[in-house]
């Protein structure tokens, strides 16, 4: 074996093991980021946490009660607005639209995942603050809601086409409508799909801060109703970190352990769920 | 007259002998038409936003025309605004998170596509997958508690010590600015450019490498002189999209970057971004032309990411494409 | 060109099938010699008691149905096989009378050269194509020279020495395997390996390479793999016929198609199966 030979075997083991190097690097990020949080958030979650509103400033104590109930009023309005839109849309495109239609919609779906939060936040704001002059949960949740739309209109789409023909065509032959077909045999067999669509969707925007920032805007006590500003998890996160107080930072990580928390849990079921569904053998 | 519950229900448009009272009977027509207003909605939202963003800010265009883009002056007192500072800060972050990601992600791909056994690759897949999930805020708080205070104990002074002579790293180590923001964009942009590039290297035709193979090359070279490349369009692809992501990222920015809009050669200055400011200022802006002034900013921001994923979605498409043998780049 | 036949090691073989053409084989001296070679995929084994010999400077053909293991049999002449996870080889395979599992693999398959099925040029320029292996592994001489001699050798030359810089991809099916004989010429290797290389053409441009192999025993030896009996026929001097694994029959291509000394040769032959 000549000198250049060996050369070259060698920066081959070498650039190789690099890359190992750099995916260690990459998925342990991960850990680091769960670390952390264990450790600084851990201690500080405690039924207090769950259960009582925040402190006045400056005071220690208190917890982020009105922040997760925010938070959970806010998902559950933006899914209300969101996925119905995009569920319907969906159904739209895969079953009922010619294809300059569907490339239309498909076109504004994407254009709109692309926008970015905050600008996202600017619309909201211009459409449901400014018209009735406050923040509200529910411009907070149309916000959301808009960012949930394209997620699930494109995986609608996408599982419902991937429903064998052969089924349709078996219940259209049983003589059942167009609609029933799609709502009692096509929708049930993509079901799971859309589902964990909709779960990672949820998970997606439950982290979601910047939209909040002036359509929810915030809130330090309860938020009755749906027409006043509201405390968020990923809003006080925010507001807690940037704060010079310690007991606020320790919240902060404790919040943050929640929030990811949650959001992985979600994210870990919705793909176990599709990995078990629709297992696809590589090649 | 009356559609029939047991006529043979119609895939297509119904012929324009009946009328359309008539048509709303069948189901399968009512159906069609609320999906289609559903999915329509979509559309008509989207372009809703787009002209509100050009609508709500006139004021501003039309005040400060191209100078917007070419000002550093950022004074709501004095109501001058320029978006150079932003659109710099922007930039600089975006470009400084690149290069420490696509390096990073496309080696782990590397290993990921070419070397780890299906099993591992597929794991450590997934938990690439979940860091994307992270929210941009839990980002913002490592960011805040472990990063910034690591770049001002140990990295910004011993880059300081040790490359101090370049303009880039001048200044006192504050921990925060360029630098900081660029690392936290970085760590959230790598989980992107890894999938994308994985999923495009795994497609490479086996028959490439082997022949790679079959004429003498190292696995190194194989995969650096020959996969690679094969794949180079869905990479930059890839690369697009971490780039738009990081352009458009707002909490992880505005906690880490020091939220001054200043221009300054050096990656330890404090500074701006786009999506920082507009989340710093919205609330706090006082007169219509600084509101607008802001939403502006965001237009501009729209803009630059609706681009950046067209091309991103254009280099998808001819991967593809090459992928049938079809296209050479 | 690399000298003219490098001096090959004749073996003692004790032939273990019929295979009245081994001896014939190894009067014209082996380039490379297989024997006892069994090959597993998992705890599948899909090759049992290979034993055969690769005459130097002549054209040895691997012919049976699908399924025979003759693609499996020819990668392993150039441990291709090892590129997946589950092959296990046994038993040895010499070059020249060195075993090839212990030299170092990539040093081998400079020596071993492979076309494959499908035309699967890099995407780059056709020159670059043929430089690959050139610039990998040092050339002899200046690269542009190099790159002419092999795309002449494989009868591409005329066709493309105006268009050396256009992409390999613009290239017909059948200009684009030549080509891949030209990448695999250039590295000047002692054997060239050929699975099925004209399956995927048009007739045209399989008579062109058929009538390119005859001239290029000269410059090395050559396994071909084919399902194509007629092509073997034509174009190799020896052929080995492999059913389920195992090697039925070895001969002189005439002897061969003529009067094949097993039935199940004679079977295949003549189209009652494959």
């Amino acid at each position: 074996m000549n000198s250049r030979l060996r050369w070259r075997k060698f920066v081959s083991g070498f650039m190789l093991t690099l890359t190992g190097v750099c995916a260690a690097v990459a998925v342990s990020v991960l850990f680091f980021i769960l670390g952390y949080l264990v450790y600084h958030g851990g201690t500080s979650i405690n039924w207090n946490f769950f259960t009582k509103l925040p402190a006045p400033v400056g005071e220690i104590g208190g917890g982020m009660a009105n922040a997760i109930v925010g938070s959970a009023k806010l998902l559950l309005l933006a899914s209300l607005f969101g996925v119905p839109v995009g569920f319907f849309g969906g159904i739209y495109l895969a079953e009922f639209s010619n294809s300059s239609i569907a490339f239309v919609v498909r076109y504004a779906a994407d254009l709109l995942n692309g926008v970015p939060s905050i600008v996202i936040g600017i619309f909201a704001y211009a459409l449901v603050v400014l018209p009735f002059k406050h923040f509200s949960t529910l411009a907070g949740a149309f916000a959301l809601g808009l960012m949930m739309i394209p997620i699930t209109l494109r995986s609608t789409e996408e599982f419902l086409h991937g429903v064998p023909r052969a089924l349709r065509e078996a219940s259209m032959a049983l003589g059942a409508s167009r609609w029933k077909t799609i709502m009692a045999v096509v929708v049930p067999a993509a079901y799971r799909g859309i589902m964990t669509a909709i779960l990672l969707a949820l998970a997606r925007v439950a982290g979601e801060t910047a939209p909040l920032l002036f359509t929810a805007f915030g809130n330090r006590y309860w938020s009755p109703g749906l027409s006043q500003p509201t405390a968020s998890l990923p809003a006080m996160i925010y507001s807690y970190a940037i704060s010079p107080y310690d007991d606020w930072h320790r919240q902060a990580w404790a919040a943050g352990l929640v929030l990811l928390a949650l959001i992985l849990i979600v994210n870990i079921f919705a793909r176990a769920i599709l990995a078990r569904g629709s297992a696809i053998p590589r090649s | 007259m009356a559609a029939s519950t047991t006529t043979v229900p119609s895939a297509s448009p119904s012929s324009g002998s009946r009328s359309f009272i008539s048509r709303l009977r069948d189901g399968d027509e009512i159906a069609r038409v609320i999906t289609f207003l559903f999915a329509a909605s979509v559309v008509l939202i989207t372009l809703l936003l787009v002209l509100q963003l050009w609508h709500d800010s006139s004021l501003a265009r039309h005040k400060f025309g191209f100078q917007f883009f070419v000002t550093r002056v950022w004074d709501p007192n004095a109501e001058q605004f320029g978006a150079l500072p932003f659109i710099y800060g922007t930039l600089v972050t975006a470009v400084v998170s690149l290069l420490i990601a696509v390096p990073l992600g496309l080696g782990a791909a590397i290993f990921l596509a070419e070397l780890a056994p299906q099993k591992i690759s597929d794991t450590l897949q997934f938990f690439i997958d979940l860091l994307a999930a992270v929210p941009s805020v839990i980002y913002g708080l490592l960011g805040v508690f472990i990063v910034v205070p690591l770049m001002r104990e140990i990295i910004q002074p011993a880059l300081k010590n040790s490359l101090g002579f370049l303009p880039l790293f001048q200044g006192p180590p504050y921990g925060i600015g360029f630098l900081t923001a660029g690392i936290v964009l970085a760590i959230m942009v790598i989980p992107y450019i890894i999938s994308v590039s994985r999923e495009v290297l795994l497609s490479v035709p086996r028959d490439q490498r082997e022949a790679a193979l079959a004429l003498g090359s190292t696995r190194w070279e194989s995969t650096w002189k020959v996969v690679v490349p094969f794949a180079r369009t869905g990479i930059m692809g890839s690369i697009f999209l971490a780039l738009a992501r990081a352009l458009g990222e707002t909490m992880a920015v505005t906690m880490v970057i020091g939220n001054t809009p200043t221009i300054s050669a050096s990656l330890l200055s404090p500074g701006y971004s786009i999506a920082a400011v507009i989340a710093n200022e919205f609330t706090e802006a006082t007169g219509d032309v600084y509101l607008q002034a802001l939403v502006e900013l965001g237009l501009v921001l729209f803009l630059i990411t609706f681009i950046l994923n067209g091309l991103a979605r254009l280099l998808m498409v001819v991967t593809t494409q090459k992928g049938s043998g079809m296209g050479h780049v | 060109m690399h000298a003219s036949v490098r001096p090959a090691v004749s073996v003692n073989i004790n032939p273990t099938t019929v295979t009245p053409g081994r001896e014939t084989a190894a009067a014209a001296s082996l380039r490379m010699n297989i024997s006892k070679v069994n090959f597993f995929y998992g705890q599948k084994q899909t090759l049992f008691d290979i034993n055969l010999g690769i005459a130097s400077s002549k054209v040895t053909a691997l012919i049976g149905p699908s399924g025979c293991g003759k693609s499996t049999l020819l990668r392993t002449l150039n441990r291709m096989h090892e590129t997946v996870r589950n092959a296990r080889l046994e038993g040895e395979i010499l070059l020249d009378g060195q075993n090839i599992l212990s030299q170092d693999v990539t040093l081998l398959r400079r020596r071993v050269g492979m076309v494959f099925q499908r035309p699967n040029p890099f995407p780059k320029s056709i020159f670059d194509n043929v430089a690959y292996g050139l610039r990998i592994n040092g050339s002899k001489l200046p690269i542009a020279d190099a790159v002419e001699k092999s795309l002449r050798h494989a009868a591409l030359w005329d066709e493309v020495k105006d268009h050396l810089h256009k992409s390999a991809y613009e290239l017909s099916g059948g200009q684009q395997q030549r080509l891949c004989i030209a990448r695999g010429l250039a590295v000047e290797p002692e054997v060239l390996l050929l699975d099925e290389p004209c399956s995927a053409l048009d007739p045209i441009s399989t008579a062109k390479i058929e009538e390119l192999l005859v001239q290029l025993k000269d410059l090395c030896t050559i396994a071909i793999v084919t399902h194509n009996m007629q092509q073997a026929a034509r174009v190799s001097d020896f052929t080995a016929f492999l059913l389920m694994g195992q090697l039925i029959e070895f001969s002189p291509t005439p002897h061969m198609f003529t009067t094949p000394s097993d039935p199940r040769t004679e079977a295949y032959i003549t189209g009652r199966f494959g």
